[in-house]
């Protein structure tokens, strides 16, 4: 069983994330499913979202391998670019030690696989005391200097 | 040079807290073996043939005298007494133990250093110019800009799982030490109306595929450098191919999409940025450029007999002086390169207490500072000229001394096969083969400057392909051999070596070395370099000579 951690505190322990599968893109784009939620693969464009995101409250981005960076760029682009407020949640292969990067990208919810700690995955969803871009909700270094 | 402050300790203070956490994690189990792999290579540490190797960041290859001290107390207390310093301006450890790294890079820490994103398919360390701030031919100085995007890289959240590694280089330059054109993205200093500005090139590398860069942005105005930086990492990382490792660099990508079409993704992608929070505003460029100034140099005569009519000085002074002192932006003074290519010491090697002496000696001749060069030697940068007989007096009896840089035995040369896992075959013996042939000073100094670079595979750290000749290790069937190509160059007239033909033997190379020369001496005109030789009569003459039969 996975468990599903959003905003900081884990909502769901035992959650089983066959049981609560999400939309893809293609049955979004196609209309099949009109809800509020969708899938993004890794290789799949954000911007094939720009026209639905009024009525979407959850975006999941997949991760198909911890090395794959992509869902980072994707999560900044729906938080910076469209502005998305809702819930961006992290799923597939996520680790403990990512946490903190996918945070600084506009995540907000994470499915953690059973092999990762979640007792510890809330302690490391923040790590560093400041960073030196601009992200989300933080300011550069360098404009806290000046 | 650049200072931390407050903000830049506690950043390295906490990572050395987090990967001793997760070195914790994983000598207890907790962290699977293939996860802290990419964690710890992003910390610098590799598992190579024979041991782990630690590769510490020089940031574009700058250190203070502390912070050589340090390394020689590193060297000597947690390694076997010496390291190497890299073609991309770092220091490697050869002998680290994996359960010592943490205390390590705290030792590191204390000195404002750390060994962050020095691996792993991350952006790693800016490189730059070895003579930046002192260069006669220099426009402005790099290193500012060196240090933002430093800091710019440093934990960048987005761009932390990358297709494959980034490297960035600086130049402010006209002769272009940095080799900017064989970067991921380098980036050349210019000024327009007063005002610095910058050229981008992008897609440039060697490796298994070598590509000169294209430029990509020719006029950047530098309160945007940062953004468009941004930009750039993220086209690569969301279009950078994933699935074939040695199609993962940005030079695929560019090349696939033509650096046209590439420049117009960027520029899309930069239109969402420019302006934003990353736009260097406000104080910050001074207060970076504020570390950089110049140091408190003395109205000094600029001629000096002794070093000026060196020409006639047939002590090993003379030879010295005109092979590794360059010319200096200020008058009496001068630019010292350490070539450390003595033969049967592995090039770039340094011990303990040679660290400890060239602390020394840049306290008391050179500002307390150094920098590394990318040709794996050292720079004194602010040496006055009436103190050059004193420091090569004591240069030579720490055997630092080497008079040969840029000749054919300053052989710029990766660990190779002693000591690399990647490796296809060995490269130090190579280069001390050709070191042990060609011992003749005045002979090498008659030939003229003549860039070798060895490489012990494709991954080409020694960068061979801009060697005027460059010597690449290849496996056949599981036999050690050496393919030599010639007409390389990684400055400003950037261009890849050319195959020969068929590889060698390791025995035959310094012999094959030698008929490349023998042409090149039997077809000069005046004092042409190797270079402009082979650029004026073709690949057709070294081929002949070293085939023949």
């Amino acid at each position: 069983m996975s468990t599903l951690i959003k905003n900081g505190t884990i909502v769901a322990s035992e959650f089983d994330a066959n049981a609560n599968t999400i939309p893809t893109l293609e049955a979004l784009l196609s209309n099949q499913e009109k809800g509020a939620t969708v899938l993004l693969e890794a290789g799949e464009e954000v911007e094939s979202l720009s026209a639905y995101l009024d009525g979407l409250t959850m975006i999941a981005l997949d991760f198909p391998a911890f090395t794959d960076g992509r869902a980072y760029s994707s999560a900044n682009i729906l938080r910076r670019t469209y502005k998305f407020e809702g819930e961006i949640r992290a799923v597939g292969d996520v680790r403990v030690d990512q946490l903190e990067q996918m945070v600084r990208c506009g995540f907000n919810a994470f499915v953690l696989p059973e092999t990762q700690d979640a007792d510890l995955a809330i302690t490391r969803l923040s790590v560093f005391p400041y960073s030196y871009q601009a992200t989300i909700d933080t300011q550069p270094i360098f404009a806290q200097r000046s | 040079m650049y200072i931390y402050d407050d903000y830049d300790q506690k950043m390295v203070d906490e990572r050395v807290s987090q990967y001793r956490d997760q070195t914790n994690r994983f000598l207890a189990g907790d962290l699977p073996a293939d996860e802290f792999q990419h964690l710890r290579l992003r910390n610098g540490l590799y598992i190579q043939r024979l041991a782990p190797m630690l590769r510490i960041a020089i940031p574009y290859g700058m250190m203070s005298s502390r912070q050589l001290r340090k390394m020689a107390h590193i060297t000597r207390h947690y390694d076997r007494g010496y390291c190497h310093l890299t073609t991309r301006q770092n220091i490697q450890l050869n002998w680290p133990i994996l359960e010592q790294v943490p205390d390590i890079l705290e030792e590191l820490a204390s000195v404002e250093m750390h060994a962050i994103q020095t691996s792993g398919n991350c952006i790693r360390n800016t490189t730059s110019d070895q003579f930046a701030g002192v260069a006669k031919d220099e426009v402005e100085d790099p290193r500012p800009w060196c240090e933002l995007i430093r800091q710019w890289s440093t934990f960048h959240p987005e761009f932390n799982w990358l297709p494959r590694k980034f490297k960035i280089a600086v130049t402010g330059a006209s002769r272009d030490r940095a080799a900017v054109q064989v970067h991921d993205i380098g980036i050349r200093l210019f000024h327009e109306n007063g005002e610095t500005r910058f050229e981008i090139l992008a897609g440039g590398g060697l490796g298994r595929t070598p590509v000169i860069a294209p430029v990509i942005k020719e006029n950047l105005e530098s309160q945007h450098l940062l953004t468009y930086l941004e930009a750039i990492l993220r086209v690569y990382n969301r279009y950078g191919r994933r699935d074939n490792k040695y199609k993962a660099r940005i030079k695929i990508l560019v090349r696939a999409m033509t650096p046209e079409v590439f420049a117009e993704k960027v520029d899309a992608e930069w239109e969402t940025l420019k302006d934003g929070p990353g736009t260097l505003v406000g104080g910050e460029v001074d207060r970076v450029k504020s570390y950089f100034s110049e140091p408190d140099y003395e109205t000094l005569e600029d001629l000096v007999p002794e070093v000026d009519n060196v020409i006639s000085d047939t002590s090993g002074f003379g030879d010295w002086v005109q092979q590794n002192v360059a010319p200096h932006k200020k008058p009496g003074y001068s630019i010292v390169t350490l070539a450390l290519k003595t033969t049967a010491i592995a090039p770039g090697d340094l011990t303990d207490q040679q660290l400890e002496i060239i602390a020394d000696l840049a306290d008391a001749y050179s500002f307390g500072e150094v920098r590394i060069t990318h040709e794996q030697n050292l720079t004194l940068a602010d040496v006055p000229k009436r103190d050059l007989r004193s420091l090569w007096s004591k240069l030579v009896s720490a055997e630092l001394a080497s008079p040969n840089l840029g000749l054919l035995t300053d052989i710029i040369c990766c660990p190779g096969g002693d000591y690399c896992s990647l490796a296809n075959a060995k490269s130090i013996p190579v280069a001390e083969a050709i070191q042990r042939k060609f011992d003749d000073l005045n002979y090498l100094r008659d030939l003229g400057s003549l860039d070798v670079n060895i490489s012990g595979c494709m991954n080409a750290c020694g960068h061979h392909h801009v060697g005027n000749i460059g010597i690449l290790g290849v496996d056949k069937k599981g036999q050690e051999f050496y393919q030599v190509s010639i007409g390389g160059s990684g400055y400003e007239d950037a261009s890849l070596a050319k195959i020969l033909g068929p590889s060698f033997a390791q025995d035959d190379i310094p012999e094959v070395i030698q008929k490349l020369v023998d042409v090149h001496l039997g077809q000069r005109q005046a004092d042409e370099a190797f270079l402009d030789t082979y650029r004026r009569i073709g690949i057709a003459p070294y081929k002949e000579a070293v085939y023949a039969k």
